[in-house]
């Protein structure tokens, strides 16, 4: 979340979009529910008519896969009826950018294309620099090749019929949306998104979202109170797991993993876009302070600027490969890797194309399952089709302990790091997961100081003295998160003593004297304590930030962007909900996104001693034009890998063409087949927690929620003389899984391109290991194949059969 | 202590069934095996287990689909026909009211016939009432009065995370109830509350009543049955004559 829970409440204008928030995310509904009750218009968009929706003042269905055309489709209406906020888009994105010659957009291809890898040379898509390499600029946005002009010219094939005719919305219900939503482009109106996964599951996952961030941008709702781009995450610290390096493509906050083509630290630490407007931030160019600080806490005194920090112990990933979780399931099912942990996970049921998966997982000598239950991961070999007589690979299970059990910190949606005790001993031979790190660890270490090993450097130099009396302590690696002074150092008359902790990442050094694990969580274990375990219930701001309730990154921003939420002059956009405001001579309210003064003096002359208000981008603007994704820099409908339709009406690309599909006798897919006619999603139910692992077992939750049920329309159900209550096989290229119907209104047929089609859906809940009578789960039906930026595979819209079983 | 409510305010229930799930915590009632039966109303009813359900109804009223959620317990009435018709059956001490909170509690130490408790069942006029045949006991929601008569919120209410469930005085819930019908009346013509004057678990709903549940409103003879009336009348004999209680 750009912004947090409290602040929704802030909101004029909610729209929820590939998300069911009150089912999964049911917090979320005390503040949206203040909003509403204030007066805010509340939007559920979803094929399935959701707890959600029963809350909404406006609901509309669309088929699962189609949200670019719904969300283009709003784009131009905005443009068309200039609704767009025009101060914001000039001074605050790059609306006004001349683009170079070489870009263009030709039926449904980005200038660039190269057909033979699926992929684009993005230098096709620059803009036009002056002879400072500053990018040309049209204030007054008329220009035919500005951002705008391009923009506007894009979207035009996105009328209310072809998107209606695409998503099988109404088109009445889409002007009504669009209507809403767009009101909120008056200065001092705020639009929100709560999105989750059901916008990141699809082929064109990154840029669902970045249609939207171009709206939000157009009608000025980044950096405002009740605005921003807000993921909902799916877990309860999944954003402080990707703040810390969870995935494959980047180390703890967001720096890039090593690469070959960065073959030493200096390469590394000088890849990124300078900018040579003095207006511009440009913040990444302080990122040489935070990766040597970072190679400081990973390997201590060992690391030295003569040998580059240790930058050559650190793994680097192979240009062009990716190791996302598809390609790492992709090359365990060929028989590439020896070993497996499972840990807090349940790949077996969690993972798309879950066949593919458990027999991925017989193709292992080891793999060790670390978890609180017996889960459908550890007990593959004895699963549904197995033969435990064929299975070699060896399984070893670690019991571990609770969230309950453990003290530490959990980050939420909101980037509010919150600390917590351990509030019960770990059961039976449970350890948590830092002990049985530990103890891994130094089993590891000790081997390869008794062994002669290849490369042992990384593994003898780590820097390890994160336990006290020889267990696991959240204290000391929280600290080293934050970091320390590594020697006296004095900046600015003050003087630092060697061994204090770093008071904020402003402080921190590119010359090894500074430690921090993950930069943009300094500050947040200070010399005054653990900022994470504050409680102040204080509300200085008005607005619900609660500045003194544990601790938010970067530095306790409660709102990132929020140069964004006021004029030139510093004045805020809405007065009635500041975020900050300059009082003259100092900003008050939020921590700003850097103390500068605003752009404008009070006489309306420019500032030289200002900055743009999008300090992470290079050049200090938003970008509506966005040049640096894989797909396109406009967002633009493709269908679904697999889909009910023939064709593309926007163009006769019919899929995204950077997509890329794995090839094992798996990986089947059938698009627009008689033998699957209906469009299937997965999703969530409040009862159960991803694969179920933790609450199947939980009897008072596995009564409310007992089976696994497929929803179907009244329509669909008559067609296949299925009844309410029944059992029923739901098929794919892939799998079956068998689930009780459940025949609602809640699903209706919709009216794509003159043909009626269905969507059913189904949670991924279930496993067979627990209840017997339980059923199994729905990724046995979706496809192994992802977004191109992201990999994160296409499980909110596949095709099935339906049928009684 | 005062006389204490329930306000549950339906237009804020997101059917997270927190509130189902935190009852059968605090009072370790055990889950029954169930079975999804179409429905994702489960378990399908009350029972001798299962003091509070929250009840899925979907509807197409004025054209639109509506999913309404009612999250169903006792009233605790301000003049319990339980209770009356546990009396005139001669069950002196099976039904008591809480002085202090004005909760109706089921007295778990007290045998009731079955068929007694048919009786006792039809007179509530919410079909509130359960029984467990082996143990010869009724149950039923208790306002959680081992909570609330050490300051604590309802169970139910202490885990609502949209303020649909509320609990407090009498007179600030009525007030509360109050203060939501005439915000809600303009956007809902049918929006009011239900038995405001005669229960202590008072819900808001903005369309009929049924289209929630069948007892939402209560339905059958609020007052007493024939033979509880008689009962009733022959009572004080009864109980000179030493026969019975």
């Amino acid at each position: 979340m750009t912004n947090h829970w409290i602040d929704l409440a802030n909101s004029d204008c909610i729209l929820i979009m590939g998300s069911n928030a009150a089912a999964n995310h049911p917090i979320s509904f005390k503040w949206v529910t203040k909003a509403v009750e204030k007066g805010a218009t509340l939007i559920s968009v979803d094929p399935r008519f959701t707890q959600t929706s029963s809350k909404a003042n406006i609901y509309a269905p669309l088929r699962s896969g189609t949200d670019i055309a719904f969300l283009g489709g709003m784009i131009k209406y905005i443009l068309d009826k200039d609704l767009y906020f025009k101060e914001y888009v000039v001074e605050y994105t790059n609306a006004s950018y001349i683009l170079a010659e070489k870009y263009d957009f030709k039926d449904g291809l980005f200038a660039g294309y190269n057909p033979k890898t699926k992929s684009y040379d993005k230098s096709f898509w620059a803009f036009e620099m002056d002879e400072k390499g500053i990018p040309k600029k049209d204030k007054g946005l008329r220009d035919e090749r500005c951002v705008f002009q391009q923009l506007k010219k894009h979207y035009t094939r996105y009328t209310l019929d072809t998107v209606s005719a695409i998503t099988g919305t109404p088109k009445d219900l889409l002007v009504k949306v669009y209507e809403a939503y767009a009101k909120t482009g008056k200065p001092d109106k705020a639009g929100t998104i709560m999105y989750a996964m059901g916008w990141t599951q699809h082929t064109v996952g990154v840029q669902n979202i970045r249609t939207m961030t171009m709206i939000q941008l157009l009608l000025g709702n980044m950096g405002v109170a009740g605005g921003g781009v807000n993921a909902l995450r799916g877990e309860s610290n999944v954003q402080g797991s990707t703040d810390h390096g969870l995935l494959f493509h980047i180390l703890p906050g967001y720096l890039s993993t090593p690469s070959p083509q960065w073959p030493k630290l200096d390469d590394y630490l000088k890849r990124r876009p300078k900018s040579s407007d003095p207006l511009s931030a440009n913040w990444w160019q302080n990122e040489p302070k935070y990766m040597v600080s970072f190679l400081k806490s990973m390997f201590g005194d060992a690391a030295t600027a003569a040998n580059e920090f240790g930058y050559q112990w650190l793994p680097k990933v192979d240009v062009g490969v990716d190791y996302s979780w598809l390609s790492l399931f992709d090359a365990m099912y060929k028989g590439k890797f020896t070993g497996f942990f499972a840990w807090g996970q349940n790949p077996a049921c969690s993972s798309a194309n879950a066949n593919k998966t458990r027999q991925a997982l017989g193709k292992l000598k080891w793999l060790v399952n670390v978890n609180m239950f017996e889960n459908e991961t550890g007990s593959f070999w004895k699963g549904p089709g197995m033969d435990p007589a064929k299975v070699k690979t060896e399984v070893f299970y670690l019991p571990c302990a609770v969230s309950a059990e453990k003290e530490g910190s959990i980050s939420n949606s909101g980037r509010w790091m919150q600390w917590r005790y351990a509030a019960a001993k770990p059961f039976g031979q449970a350890k948590p997961d830092g002990d049985i790190i530990v103890e891994l660890f130094d089993k590891i270490r000790g081997l390869y100081k008794k062994e002669r090993w290849i490369f042992p450097e990384p593994i003898l130099n780590l820097k390890w003295d994160y336990t006290t009396k020889g267990r696991f302590d959240p204290h000391k690696v929280a600290k080293e998160i934050n970091g320390y002074y590594l020697k006296d150092v004095t900046i600015q008359n003050t003087t630092y003593k060697k061994g204090s902790l770093v008071p904020g990442f402003a402080s921190l050094q590119a010359d090894g004297s500074t430690s921090s694990g993950c930069w943009i969580y300094c500050n947040s274990y200070t010399d005054k304590g653990n900022m994470a375990a504050r409680r102040g219930l204080k509300d200085a701001s008005g607005i619900g930030l609660f500045a003194e309730w544990a601790w938010c990154w970067p530095v306790n921003r409660r709102i990132i962007y929020n140069r964004a939420s006021v004029d030139r002059f510093g004045k805020p956009w809405a007065p009635k909900k500041p975020v900050i405001s300059w009082d003259g001579s100092k900003w008050v309210g939020d921590v700003p996104d850097g103390a500068w003064p605003p752009l404008a003096n009070a006489d309306g002359s420019p500032n030289p001693n200002s900055k743009y208000p999008f300090i992470m981008k290079p050049d200090g603007f938003a970008a509506i034009f966005g040049p640096g994704l894989a797909d396109g820099p406009f967002p633009e409908h493709y269908e679904p890998l697999e889909c009910p339709v023939d064709r593309n009406l926007m163009s006769s690309q019919f899929i995204n063409p950077t997509v890329r599909v794995y090839e094992t006798d798996m990986d089947k897919f059938f698009t627009c087949d008689p033998r699957y006619p209906f469009v299937g999603t997965t999703y969530r139910v409040t009862e159960h927690w991803q694969t179920g692992i933790m609450t199947r077992w939980q009897p008072w939750l596995l009564e409310a929620e007992p089976q696994q049920f497929c929803e179907m329309s009244e329509e669909l159900a008559q067609l296949r003389g299925i009844k309410n209550g029944e059992k029923v096989t739901v098929e794919s290229a892939r799998g079956k899984v068998t689930a009780i119907a459940i025949v609602t209104k809640r699903f209706k047929p919709m009216l794509i391109m003159g043909q009626q089609i269905h969507q059913i859906g189904l949670p991924w809940c279930y496993g067979w290991v627990h209840p017997k009578d339980g059923g199994d789960s729905s990724n046995l039906l979706t496809p192994s194949v992802g977004d191109p930026n992201t990999r994160i595979p296409e499980t909110k819209a596949f095709m099935v059969n339906v049928r009684k079983a | 202590m005062a006389d204490k409510t329930f306000f549950i305010d339906t237009t804020r229930c997101t059917a997270c069934r927190g509130c189902q799930i935190a009852c059968k915590e605090w009072n370790q009632n055990p889950a029954t095996k169930t079975k999804n039966w179409g429905s994702h109303q489960n378990p399908e009813d009350l029972s001798f287990v299962t003091y509070k359900l929250v009840r899925f109804s979907e509807v197409v009223s004025g054209g639109a689909l509506r999913w309404y959620f009612f999250p169903d317990q006792c009233r605790h009435c301000v003049e319990p026909p339980c209770k009356d018709a546990a009396e005139a059956l001669g069950y002196k001490k099976a039904i008591m009211r809480d002085a202090a909170t004005g909760a109706v509690l089921f007295n778990q130490t007290a045998k009731v016939k079955a068929k007694d408790f048919e009786q006792i069942k039809e007179a509530c006029p919410f079909n509130i009432p359960r029984y467990a045949p082996t143990k010869m006991v009724m149950a039923k929601c208790t306002m959680c009065i081992d909570r609330v008569s050490n300051g604590l919120l309802p169970a139910c209410v202490k885990t609502c995370p949209t303020g649909a469930m509320n609990f407090g005085d009498r007179s600030q819930m009525l007030t509360l109830a109050d203060k939501r019908v005439r915000e809600l009346k303009a956007q809902y013509p049918k929006a009011q509350v239900l038995n405001a004057k005669d229960v202590r678990t008072i819900y808001l709903i903005i369309d009929d009543s049924v289209r929630y549940h069948k007892f939402a409103k209560g339905q059958g003879p609020a007052g007493m049955t024939r033979i509880m009336a008689m009962n009733k009348l022959i009572s004080p004999l009864m109980r000179m004559a030493g026969l019975k209680g």
